[in-house]
Formats: C-alpha cells, structure tokens, sequence
C-alpha cells in the first residue's frame, strides 16, 4: 500500500477501481497545515486526465499491474498485435495504447506489455532497434561538417535526424526511449 | 545543465540572498533588537500536529527556533531576533525545503498588530536596501510594498474568494485545502496582505482574542500569493498551552507520528513570558521574492538533490 507522500511522477496506483498514472505531481503545504498533494492523473485503461488533491492520510493500492514477454506480429487497420511468449495467444492494442512506440516496433520484435486485468494498457519496447533506412537524401560527398544532420524516413514510417554520410538501405540503431539517432550498424 | 553551470546560474540570486541578510540584520539592530543564536539540536521539537522534525541520534534538528526563543524571553531577553537553518522531515516542493532558513523575533509588550506594522518596516526597509525603493515585480506584475497593506481575516478571504464558507471548510476538514488551493493564489496580486484571525485549532500557540474564544490571533503575510511568515500574539498561559500541546499529540498520533515529549521547560519559562509577540519568516521566500524566482531551488547554492 502507498501513503500519499509515497506519490511521485509515474506512480501506479488504485483509484475507483481503475488504474491510473500519476503525470504530474506538487508538494503543497500551507502554514502549519497538514501536507497537500496535487496530482495530475491519466486513467490507464481510458486516457482521461483528471487532477485530484491528496492528504497525508489517504493510501492506495498500487495498480494490479502484470507485464509480460511478447512478441510483435503485424498491424492490421488501427490494431497492433502481439504473441505471448509463454501460451501463445495473441492480443491487440490500439494505436493509442501503443503510443510512441509505433514507431519503433519490427515484425518479431520482442517487448514487454503491460496488462491489467489481462487488459492491454501499456507497451515498453527494448531500449535499443536497429531499423533499415528506406528513404534518404543522397550525401553530398565533401560535407563532413559535424552538426549538420539530415532526416530520414526508417522502415517504420518513423522520421529521424542522421549524419550526412548515412545512405538508404543502410540499417541504423535508434534509441528508444528518447527517439535519436545513436549509430551505423555494420552487418 | 550540469551542476557546476547550475551553481554558477545561481550567482546573482545568493548575491540578493547576501544582501537581503545585511539589510535584516540593519533593520534589527537599528531597532535595539539582540541578534541571537540558539541550539540547532534539539532534546524535542514542540508538539506541533503538522511539523515533523528530523531525527539527529536520540535528539532532533529544530524545526524552528521558538522554543528555546521564547525561553529567553521569559528570561528577560525583551527584543531578540534570529536567523537559524531548519530542518522538518518530507517538506520538498518548488516552495519547500527540508533544509530552510527562517528569520524568527520576537518583541516583548506588543502584540500581533504592531507585528503586522513591523513586517511592513521590514520589507519596505530591505527593499529599500536592495535599491528597488518600494516596489518589486513579482512574474511580470508589480507589487507595491508601501505601508499600509491590505489587512483581511480568515473569514472575509473565504467569503472574498473560497467556493465554501470558513465553517464548512473546517467542518469537513478541509481548511488547508480550501486556503491553499482556492484563496492563496489571489492573496498579495498587487500589495501584501495580511491574513489574520485563525480558526483557534489552527493557532496551537497563539493567544486566544478577548472576546471570542474561537479565534487565535495569528496572521501570515502573503506576498504574490506567496506565503513569507507566520506571526502570533504569544500565548502566555501554561496550562492552556499544555491543554492545546496534549490536543496537537492526539493528532500526532492519528496520523501515526509519534507523539512528542511534552516540553515541561518551555511550558515552566512560558508562565514567566510576558506579553509577547513573535514570528517566523521564510528568508529563502523572501529571496525568491527580490531575486523573481518561481521555485526554492534556485535560491540556495545545493537543493538536498544536488549535495
């Protein structure tokens, strides 16, 4: 069980029996009062956000999360689905629910998917893909002046800043959680 | 930004913080006031439902320096000022420190009005010193610091500004919420004001008003929706003190705090003291204020993060 000076950014908890994220999160406490907490949280299961203001003696459950080990399969119109690695059933998420990690996910990809009453709620992708660059300007030969980026379109459909000399068909590796360019992969 | 670059960003703010002490000290020196130094470790803090104070072996940091304050007071010590670092465990917010420095005096035979007309001193006079003569902009707005301010009670602010009446509020148990979240934030736009007359329950060592014993008279000042200090009309009665200490421990321990030990010295000097006012003010929030900071942390050199 959390108290409400356990709540942070990116807490977990229990509320009316949905789960919810906390997002955004103040210490409030006014002359010698009892503390405040005022959280912006998203429900997990619909998006919305709400803002609620907490006191020292509320508690929560934390939210009854499972993640588990899958493997991406394909997209098919807006559902992404995935192959549990252990029972082989398969499951869809939306593009809400995947987020910003449409970006990144490759046929077989393995990824872990965090569920909630066996619900799809969230995804988290390894931290590091190597895509294939499907369109790229070509390089200019010459122009080896660092900081000059250019942007390429990956197999993914994801558009990133690269250096000059990257060309299509190579494969680059991309970080996941902050969505940048990190290097050439020499196959 | 890497931590040096913090530190350096930080440097025209503790210059302010520099020269906001030297105008204090000025300030209460030139008015026959003892500047004064008290032990930081404490055998315990004063029962307080609110303030938790931070262990140091079997002893504590002080959350504030009132108690050992006002047994000079009782000692004779008539005018004396302090400007002491405090510790109170789980305060950490864009406003909140666990570590902060508070200015503290206190002033035999007056009362919380006179104090109300002392702060007005005090900040006109520092601002003086600081050469922004007696105004100040506070996020892009200005802010007149001459005297007088605008003074209103607790039960005209929740009238002015709160979505319930001040019964409701502490009927329910919700007076802090109220407070913070619905009337704080217009307290100060344009001129200080001074909130005073606290529901008696939320002045635990404040005297009681002559003729109406459910109002403590204390008063905060509130600069730009800042709250700076918190200031009292000194309870002098031993026994109701105690009374009101053994309350403040029941709510220690719902909370599941621990209770803390009553303090019989205090209580013993207390029914020496005469009548007194005395205060507490926020100096890194008075920083904040002259240096146009939005949060704390940029106007100390290290935030407990960055040690």
């Amino acid at each position: 069980m959390y108290s409400a000076s356990d709540l942070r950014k990116n807490l977990r908890i229990m509320l009316d029996d949905d789960p919810y994220i906390v997002v955004d999160f103040q210490f409030v406490k006014p002359g010698k009062g009892q503390s405040l907490y005022r959280c912006k949280l998203r429900n997990m299961l619909t998006g919305s956000q709400m803002d609620r203001t907490f006191r020292e003696v509320d508690t929560f459950q934390p939210a009854e999360t499972e993640e588990k080990n899958m493997q991406y399969l394909y997209k098919e119109g807006g559902s992404y689905h995935f192959m549990d690695n252990e029972s082989f059933e398969q499951i869809a998420l939306t593009e809400e629910q995947v987020g910003d990690a449409k970006n990144f996910l490759i046929e077989n990809m393995e990824c872990k998917v965090l569920l909630f009453r066996d619900r799809p709620i969230d995804i988290t992708l390894p931290n590091f893909v190597d895509v294939v660059v499907t369109e790229a300007p070509p390089w200019i030969k010459g122009d080896t002046v660092s900081g000059n980026y250019k942007p390429v379109l990956v197999e993914t459909g994801y558009k990133v800043s690269v250096p000059p000399f990257i060309e299509q068909g190579q494969k680059i590796r991309i970080d996941t959680r902050t969505g940048e360019y990190l290097t050439r992969v020499k196959e | 930004m890497s931590a040096a670059c913090k530190l350096g960003a930080r440097r025209r703010a503790l210059e302010t913080r520099a020269d906001i002490l030297h105008a204090v000290r000025a300030f209460f020196l030139s008015r026959g006031y003892l500047e004064v130094e008290t032990p930081n470790r404490i055998p315990a803090p004063l029962p307080e439902s609110h303030i938790d104070a931070i262990p140091s072996g079997s002893w504590w940091l002080h959350p504030s320096p009132e108690l050992c304050m006002k047994r000079m007071l009782g000692a004779g010590y008539d005018r004396i000022f302090q400007i002491a670092k405090c510790w109170r465990e789980r305060e950490r917010g864009p406003l909140h420190l666990p570590e902060f420095t508070l200015l503290e005096w206190y002033c035999a035979g007056s009362d919380y009005r006179d104090l109300m007309e002392e702060c007005e001193d005090l900040l006109l006079y520092v601002s003086v010193a600081l050469g922004a003569g007696d105004g100040i902009s506070c996020r892009g707005l200005p802010i007149d610091l001459s005297k007088p301010w605008e003074r209103i009670t607790v039960r005209e602010a929740f009238e002015r500004y709160g979505s319930v009446a001040l019964e409701q509020a502490l009927a329910e148990d919700r007076f802090e919420e109220f407070l913070a979240l619905e009337i704080e934030p217009h307290l100060g736009i344009s001129k200080p004001v001074l909130l005073y007359d606290y529901p008696l329950a939320f002045g635990s060592l404040a005297r009681t008003k002559p003729g109406d014993p459910r109002t403590a008279e204390r008063f905060e000042i509130y600069i730009g929706g800042l709250e700076l200090a918190n200031g009292f009309s000194e309870l002098t009665d031993a026994g109701e003190q105690r009374r009101r200490f053994e309350k403040e421990n029941e709510t220690r321990t719902r909370r599941g705090c621990p209770p803390y030990p009553m303090p019989e010295n205090f209580l013993a000097a207390l029914s020496r003291m005469p009548d007194s006012a005395g205060i507490a003010l926020g100096v890194d929030r008075l920083v904040m204020l002259f240096a146009g900071a939005s949060s704390i942390d940029e106007v100390v050199a290290f935030t407990p993060e960055e040690i």
